[in-house]
């Protein structure tokens, strides 16, 4: 399933669920979950970490963190 | 069941009433503390971490006044880093008179992140106050809150609305604060039906106030401070009979939390469908971008290396002379003994040597501070952690590295912005590899020696290609060691990059002095406490000497001068020269001789690196009163002097190329700074990574230090 790390910029989608992992509970706690609408709004300049838009404020995550997020 | 231990906990300790702020970060809290407070506050230590703990007084209108203790921010009451446990330590502790109130600050533009934290402290029981700050943000998105639906479905927690930043809404809050405050009545999340087992036994045997409250200790029992080895012995067996699953556990509470939020939200608030903040999000096209972005940071670094360098230089140099002046004055002034000669010459350039980092420490926190506030350190760290990741780093890590080029002290307490604890300590080994201003006099005297006057290409003057060699030489172990220090470490944890990038706003000024003030005074009455000890007794080392050694020394050059008029003229520092020589520093210069020989240095050179431990800048001071020089302003002196220092067993010049290479490199990247160990004890809390740190460092010196010497001799 597509995860957020592989989203474009300007790209909306809704979380499906999260791939259990250590940071989950953080993630969680941060407003990504599942039902909840992620947009991708950029990456930094070398491609990692990402800025998204979740719960009406800007988040930033690194690609292995995001990669744990599967979205639809 | 057993019989309930909490029957032998000591009593409640009696304190003055107290209430504490708490709050996600970034929600304005330490704006709203210092508008509560004032500078009536504190800042001292939690017991075994390095998290500040601020503490300050409140005037309410009736005349009462209140404790405030500013909690650091945190997202949820499950802590994951060193301040967000001292959160849940204060919060869920059994054994202190607890809180009248716990105002918690919520941003109230981003109400459903900021509730969690908030779901969770009513259900821990606690008498709540909401504070929604940055009201004028609201009415400029044009969002519609609904106070009072708000209120009733959180179940009734008295409600100020705030813009803490302006003040408005000040007095509300007071007036609220000297009532009685109700313990909330709504309840989110029902550990008993989760876990009903392990929470009753807990809430039992450890006389809790409720059941989540049970349910957190079994969380995080471990981590807390104010629980017996017995107590948490009990918690563990808890765990494992009741099979209780804390991992799976948070992940269903948190979803709960936030469902029951949606719907909150849903019916007390309506937000217009604009985003977040456009001015925020075309701020970032330019901050963020691959070219602007990195000009915009190398040119705010430029700033402020220039700021810590050129402005600081100035009060810097008053302090100096002050202090000085007052040494001259005490031992002109008092009785002559020893301990006069204590004072003038230990104890006042001692705190002087204190004193005198305060312009650079002020100068960079008030920067940081700025960047701070105005939300681009976020982007910073945003940029640059990908590159410093791949050498052990943490985007974090840029700001104190690029300080420790103008002083490891304040960059060194600038790493406290690093969460995870193996980055942070990773930092904090490396930094003072960066060369600091303290090694400029070394390298500028050194290099002026031994390296010719030649330019090429019109522009690049040689002394100046070495001297930047030597700060890309810094830079280069400092990122080599931390590579290698990343491989080392054993983390209990991945390090993780989870960070709010919060809207841009225009600093408040008052904040910014507050924390220049704060930090400026940790650092006096921290780390200067041991930096004045090792002042005193390196002043004991060169002042004394063994038997009456001194005092023939001073006796045979008082003859010799009779005789010689030229000597005359200078006896002063002759003697002073003479005396060092004799001194224990002398002693110790000469027993270490044959360690620093392989180096090409003799046991004058032995005299310098041991009193340049208290710092680097010493070196200078030390060589020349051994060479009797006297005056140390003048550098063309030093030099000259230097240049004609005969080496006994070769004829030729003591300072050829290869010894002065050789000591370069070995300033380079010896720890010579009695502060920095002082700072970095302080900030690790405990005496195993210093030491460390100064093995390593040293050896490192060594090594290279040797190489070149062999090679280039």
């Amino acid at each position: 399933m597509k995860t957020l790390a592989k989203m474009r910029p300007g790209e909306r989608r809704v979380i499906q669920q999260l791939k259990p992992s250590s940071v989950s509970i953080k993630l969680l706690e941060m407003g990504l979950l599942p039902g909840k609408t992620v947009r991708f709004n950029f990456s930094a300049p070398f491609g990692d970490p990402i800025s998204v838009q979740v719960a009406g404020y800007q988040l930033s995550l690194r690609l292995d963190e995001a990669d744990l997020i599967e979205v639809a | 069941m057993s019989k309930p231990i909490t029957d032998t906990l000591p009593p409640h300790t009696v304190s003055t009433e107290r209430i504490a702020l708490v709050g996600n970060p970034n929600a304005g809290k330490s704006s709203l503390f210092n508008l509560l407070t004032g500078l009536n506050q504190k800042v001292g230590n939690y017991p075994g971490v390095t998290v500040d703990k601020k503490v300050g007084t409140l005037h309410l209108p009736s005349g009462r006044s209140l404790q405030v203790v500013d909690l650091p921010g945190t997202y949820s009451i499950f802590p994951r880093s060193s301040d967000e446990l001292v959160v849940a330590d204060q919060l869920l502790n059994l054994k202190e008179e607890s809180f009248q109130a716990i105002v918690v600050v919520v941003d109230a533009t981003n109400l459903e992140r900021n509730l969690l934290l908030c779901t969770q402290l009513i259900d821990l029981g606690l008498p709540i106050v909401l504070v929604l700050n940055m009201a004028d943000l609201v009415q400029k998105r044009k969002i519609s809150l609904n106070t009072e639906v708000l209120r009733r479905e959180l179940g009734n927690i008295p409600i100020v609305q705030m813009n803490a930043r302006r003040g408005e809404g000040l007095n509300t809050l007071k007036n609220k604060l000297d009532e009685v405050i109700d313990a909330p009545l709504g309840q989110f999340y029902d550990p008993h039906s989760a876990a009903a087992e392990a929470v009753s036994e807990v809430k039992y045997q450890l006389g809790c106030q409720n059941y989540y409250q049970a349910y957190l200790l079994l969380h995080y029992g471990d981590s807390l401070t104010f629980l017996s080895p017995a107590e948490k012995k009990l918690l563990q067996n808890c765990k494992d009979q009741f099979n209780f699953n804390a991992e799976a556990l948070q992940v269903e509470e948190t979803t709960q939390r936030y469902q029951q939020i949606d719907q909150i939200v849903a019916a007390a608030i309506s937000t217009p469908e604009i985003g977040s903040s456009a001015f925020t999000e075309k701020l970032d096209q330019y901050v963020t971008h691959k070219v602007f972005g990195y000009l915009i940071f190398f040119g705010l670094l430029l700033l402020i290396f220039q700021a810590i360098f050129a402005w600081a230089a100035a009060p810097m140099d008053f302090i100096d002379l002050m202090f000085g002046k007052l040494g001259t004055w005490i031992s002109e002034t008092l009785p002559e003994g020893p301990l006069t000669d204590l004072l003038a010459e230990g104890i006042v350039p001692g705190i002087g040597g204190i004193v005198i980092f305060i312009p650079q420490i002020a100068i960079l926190f008030a920067f940081i501070t700025v960047l701070e506030e105005s939300g681009y350190m976020a982007r910073v760290v945003f940029m640059m952690d990908k590159l410093m990741r791949k050498v052990g780093l943490n985007g974090r890590s840029v700001v104190p590295l690029i300080s420790g080029l103008a002083c490891a002290i304040p960059a060194i307490m600038a790493t406290r912005g690093i969460d995870d604890w193996k980055d942070r300590l990773i930092t904090i080994f490396v930094t003072p590899f960066m060369s600091c201003s303290a090694r400029l006099p070394v390298y500028v005297i050194l290099i002026g020696l031994v390296v010719p006057e030649k330019t090429y290409l019109g522009v690049f003057n040689l002394a100046g290609l070495v001297l930047m060699g030597l700060y890309l030489l810094g830079f280069f172990m400092a990122i080599s060691s931390a590579w290698v220090m990343k491989k080392l470490i054993r983390a209990k944890s991945q390090g993780f990059l989870i960070m709010e990038l919060p809207a841009y706003r225009w600093p408040r000024w008052g904040n910014v002095g507050v924390t220049v003030l704060e930090k400026s005074r940790a650092f006096v009455f921290e780390a200067g406490k041991i930096i004045l000890a090792v002042s005193i007794i390196l002043w004991v080392l060169a002042s004394y000497g063994p038997g009456d050694a001194m005092q023939q020394a001073e006796e045979q050059i008082i003859q010799l001068a009779q005789q010689d008029e030229a000597l005359a003229e200078s006896l002063d520092t002759r003697i002073e020269s003479a005396r060092l020589q004799e001194s224990y520093a002398g002693q110790f210069g000469k027993w270490i001789e044959p360690v620093i020989r392989p180096l090409g240095y003799d046991w004058k050179i032995g005299i310098a690196l041991i009193t340049s431990f208290a710092a680097r800048e010493v070196f200078v001071g030390t060589i020349a009163t051994l060479y009797s020089i006297g005056d140390t302003d003048s550098e063309s002196t030093i030099k000259s002097r230097l240049r004609n220092e005969i080496n006994p067993e070769t004829g030729g010049p003591r300072y050829t190329p290869a010894v002065a290479f050789s000591l370069l490199v070995f300033y380079a990247f010896a720890m010579q700074c009695m502060s920095t160990l002082a700072i970095v004890k302080q900030e690790t809390r405990s005496w195993r990574w210093p030491l460390l740190q100064l093995l390593y460092m040293t050896i490192a010196a060594y090594v290279a230090a040797l190489l070149v010497y062999q090679l280039m001799s």
